[in-house]
């Protein structure tokens, strides 16, 4: 069911665009007005999500650890797994962000013959999500050549490694390839294994269609349906210097592309895909294990009803007084 | 009143990790016998000032709820999620990739999908996805919201006491969503309606009046750490003196309640004072601070305060320098996380140094509370107490991380330097199954009770599962721990699962082998058992 209510409103808002851009000719909505409410919404939307974030204190300290602690001097501590310092959990965190430390530890339980339970290594999710997100990087890192003009000085390179097996003209970039292999493994395996389809929800489809959509077209425009890339880059230079122009003449698979992009972004600050940011913030892994060493605050420290040493004395006064033990009050 | 438990061989051909078609959120909930926990007694809920005393029982199908129960749920999430930065962040950025579902041990042992700690998550995400985002608000279900009702209640209820917080899903998390924090927060939820289990309240009650959870007074704490200096002296010849509530002691040692009464854990507190004594320790314990498990970790962060206040507010009565802990888990968890900040800070201790090696803990420089296995691999480090490993010859042992020490501490190494220095046949489970990936007793916060057996047995599965690994490959007969509920829930546990192996405290080790001045010749372990090969003429290497 939500594998295909969300498909259904991809395959709408696609012919929305094509109807609205490419029949009805109103490019300027498409061209020029959505990007930029878009860009707003997602900007906005991002820096509320993160001030909302910001402003629920960490109370407590309470990373997650998953190597040795810092101890005896003799003991040699998990610098990266247990962080001590702020430089440790920095480097904990870089980790976390670049190479998807904790999904890389990912297992595989199976109960065999109803119960001898085994453990495998199961790296799939993490190479996948690993060639998504590198993918995605690349790509819009790729994007640059049409929004600066001359390109910036990492373009060059990166188009001539990305093109490196020149397959095809113009050549086959091997991050669209990835992307959408990545993109096609990580729907794949929602649908296809019980436990995920379980958990999955329309919103875990839907960007994953959203970003086929995007790479699909992209791929479209530079191999089949060719756009002509001096009037995308007028338009889009207009955007960035706020001088928009809606050049003739730009088919509608470009309007589609722009769209769901724009789409996405709107979309962004109020989904999951703020995971981005989510992970920067926390508690079990950007927090140092020192917390017998340093005092961590917990700004809302309730007070609460103790029962003192007094009070508990007078209540068992004559029984420890008959046991012999020490007493404040005779 | 323990429910019925089939057999091992088939509660284990039952599991099928399979799941029903369909939108979870239409399924209705049935809470199954012998998965969960019983009430609150109203003379411990009362006596603790919670809300909405009364009797009642979770198969009981009116809950009576306070007429205003959905205002209270909604105010009081509300609430959390501005004061708790992990629960407002784990509710938001989980993207259900499944990375954690078969990491937990309710899961694999009962194969609900509900267990999953994703979809544990979901129980309470989809409520705040409903009444807390603009999408939900909006879209509803379509957003991934439900409304909430009666039945979702109960669900939490089944749930978050089908979760141990062990925290073992976190480790695997790529955004570290830790799904023991939002357990916690989701039982702080319930509690406001006055569902709480029995075995939660009651023990938080006694600790808050006599000062542990089993409701010993004063006198006959007394009564049973005399009782043990007596034990020992019979064992070793040696008479130890184990001071209570002495002011001026340099060292306050708090223990597990568990520790001088149940049993295997009481052999480990024989270990203790034979260690303390043999190194001349000038430290006391305290009746009024006889207990370093926290039930309040497993009820509200407030009532983990108010239980963990005594320890400090001793120290400070008795004039101690500094604290040392001995092995209990979910102790350790509130002792190292928690402490400081809830009823710091502990000026008026001093950054502890061990008087017998000189070394001063920084790790704890400023809760000045140090635990055992730090203390006692240092003696052993700088040779201050002599060691003879052959006297636990009769064991072949591996080790359980208990989840506390390992993942919210990360003290790993040190139990494992004092088990090889104490005896000669120690051999680790298999690598997935330990240290920061090491399993759950299955019994963890608070839910260790009969009526729970067969979750219990469930969830215990994968931990016994690695047992069995090596009872069968090394022939280990002794599981050695440092948690006071491990040494509670894992003997039956194993008796389940793996019968033949036993559950030892690891200072029950240490005691064994170590050799006191003065002592008789020994011919029994501190259990009573005959040593064998104790080779005199064998190594005595230390
Ligand atoms: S591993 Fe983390 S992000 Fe993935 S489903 Fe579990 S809680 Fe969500
Ligand atoms: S904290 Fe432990 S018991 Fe709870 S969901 Fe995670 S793995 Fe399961």
């Amino acid at each position: 069911m939500h594998v295909l209510s969300s498909m259904f409103i991809v395959i709408f808002l696609m012919a929305v665009v094509f109807i609205g851009a490419g029949v009805l000719k109103w490019q300027y909505l498409f061209g020029v007005i959505i990007p930029y409410i878009s860009i707003a919404v997602f900007v906005l939307g991002v820096i509320m999500r993160v001030l909302k974030w910001a402003g629920a204190p960490v109370p407590f300290r309470i990373p997650t650890t998953c190597g040795q602690q810092k101890s005896l001097s003799w003991i040699k501590q998990n610098k990266l797994e247990a962080p001590f310092t702020f430089w440790q959990v920095v480097a904990r965190m870089f980790m976390e962000v670049f190479f998807f430390r904790s999904l890389f530890r990912n297992t595989k339980a199976e109960l065999h013959e109803g119960k001898n339970l085994v453990y495998g290594s199961d790296k799939w999710l993490w190479a996948a999500g690993l060639a998504f997100h590198y993918s995605f990087l690349i790509i819009i890192l790729r994007h640059f050549r049409f929004f600066t003009e001359p390109a910036l000085f990492f373009i060059e390179p990166i188009q001539a490694l990305d093109g490196f097996f020149q397959i095809g003209v113009p050549e086959l970039y091997l991050t669209s390839i990835i992307l959408i292999g990545a993109v096609t493994f990580l729907f794949l395996r929602r649908i296809m294994i019980p436990q995920v389809r379980y958990i999955s929800l329309p919103a875990d489809y839907f960007p994953l269609y959203v970003i086929f959509s995007i790479a699909a077209t992209g791929i479209c425009m530079r191999h089949f349906y060719k756009v002509d890339i001096v009037y995308v880059k007028q338009m889009v230079t207009g955007l960035l210097t706020l001088n928009p122009v809606v050049p003739e003449g730009i088919g509608s698979v470009f309007y589609i592309h722009l769209f769901l992009v724009c789409f996405l972004l709107a979309y962004f600050p109020y989904s999951k895909l703020m995971h981005f940011a989510g992970v920067f913030f926390s508690p079990t892994r950007n927090l140092a294990n020192n917390n017998r060493a340093k005092r961590h605050i917990n700004p809302w420290n309730p007070k609460v009803k103790t029962h003192t040493y007094e009070e508990w004395e007078d209540e068992f006064r004559e029984v420890m007084k008959d046991a012999g033990m020490p007493l404040e009050k005779e | 009143m323990a429910e019925k438990l089939i057999k091992p061989e088939e509660l284990a051909q039952g599991i099928k990790h399979t799941t029903p078609g369909g939108d979870w959120r239409d399924e209705k909930t049935e809470l199954k016998r012998g998965c969960f926990n019983y009430g609150a007694q109203p003379s411990s809920t009362k006596y603790l000032g919670l809300p909405n005393v009364r009797k009642w029982q979770p198969m009981h199908d009116d809950w009576q709820l306070p007429e205003n129960w959905k205002e209270i749920i909604i105010k009081g999430l509300a609430d959390r999620l501005k004061r708790f930065r992990s629960l407002q962040v784990f509710m938001d950025i989980c993207v259900r990739c499944g990375a954690c579902a078969d990491k937990c041990h309710f899961y694999i042992g009962s194969g609900d999908p509900k267990n999953m700690p994703v979809m544990r998550a979901e129980l309470l995400r989809s409520i705040y996805r409903n009444d807390f985002t603009a999408a939900g608000k909006i879209l509803g279900s379509i957003a991934g919201g439900r409304k909430l009702t009666v039945d979702v209640i109960k669900e939490w209820f089944y749930y978050f006491y089908q979760c141990t917080e062990c925290r073992r899903c976190s480790v695997f998390c790529p955004y570290g969503i830790d799904t023991a924090e939002i357990t916690m927060i989701g039982r702080e939820l319930l509690n406001l309606l006055g569902l709480d289990i029995d075995w939660i309240s009651t023990p938080a009650a006694n600790c808050f009046r006599t000062g542990n959870h089993l409701g010993v007074q004063p006198h006959g704490f007394k009564d049973s750490v005399d009782f043990a200096v007596d034990d020992l002296e019979e064992n070793t010849g040696v008479r130890v003196e184990a001071p209570i509530n002495k002011k001026g002691a340099e060292v306050l040692f708090v223990v597990p309640s568990a520790d001088y009464f149940g049993d295997p854990h009481y052999f480990g507190f024989l270990g203790y004072l034979a260690l303390f004594h043999e190194i001349g320790l000038d430290y006391t314990l305290s009746a009024f601070a006889s207990e370093g498990g926290n039930f309040g970790l497993f009820h509200s962060n407030e009532m983990m305060k108010r239980l963990n206040g005594k320890i400090y507010a001793e120290a400070k009565r008795l004039g101690v320098k500094w604290i040392i802990g001995a092995e209990c888990g979910h102790m350790w968890r509130v002792l190292h996380q928690y402490m400081d900040t809830m009823n710091g800070p502990a000026d008026f201790l001093e950054v502890p140094r061990s008087p017998i090696t000189g070394t001063v803990f920084e790790n704890a420089k400023t809760t000045r509370m140090v635990h055992i296995c730090e203390f006692t691999a240092d003696l052993i480090k700088h040779n201050k107490i002599k060691l003879d490993p052959n006297r636990n010859n009769h064991w072949k042992t591996t080790f359980h991380d208990s989840c506390n020490t390992s993942r919210a501490m990360g003290l790993l190494d040190e139990p494992r330097y004092i088990l090889n220095k104490v005896c000669n046949h120690f051999y680790e489970m298999p690598e997935n199954t330990i240290r920061e990936q090491t399993f759950c007793c299955g019994s963890g916060s608070g839910i260790g009770t009969d009526e729970n057996l067969e979750m219990r047995m469930r969830g215990g599965l994968p931990r016994a599962n690695a047992v069995k690994y090596v009872h069968e490959k090394h022939g280990v007969n002794l599981l050695s721990c440092i948690c006071a509920i491990d040494k509670a829930t894992l003997p039956p546990l194993l008796e389940y699962w793996v019968p033949g192996v036993e559950v030892a405290a690891l200072h029950e080790l240490v005691g064994n082998a170590l050799v006191m001045t003065g002592e008789k010749d020994r011919t029994t372990d501190l259990r009573g058992q005959e040593f064998v090969n104790n080779g005199k003429e064998g190594s005595e290497d230390v």
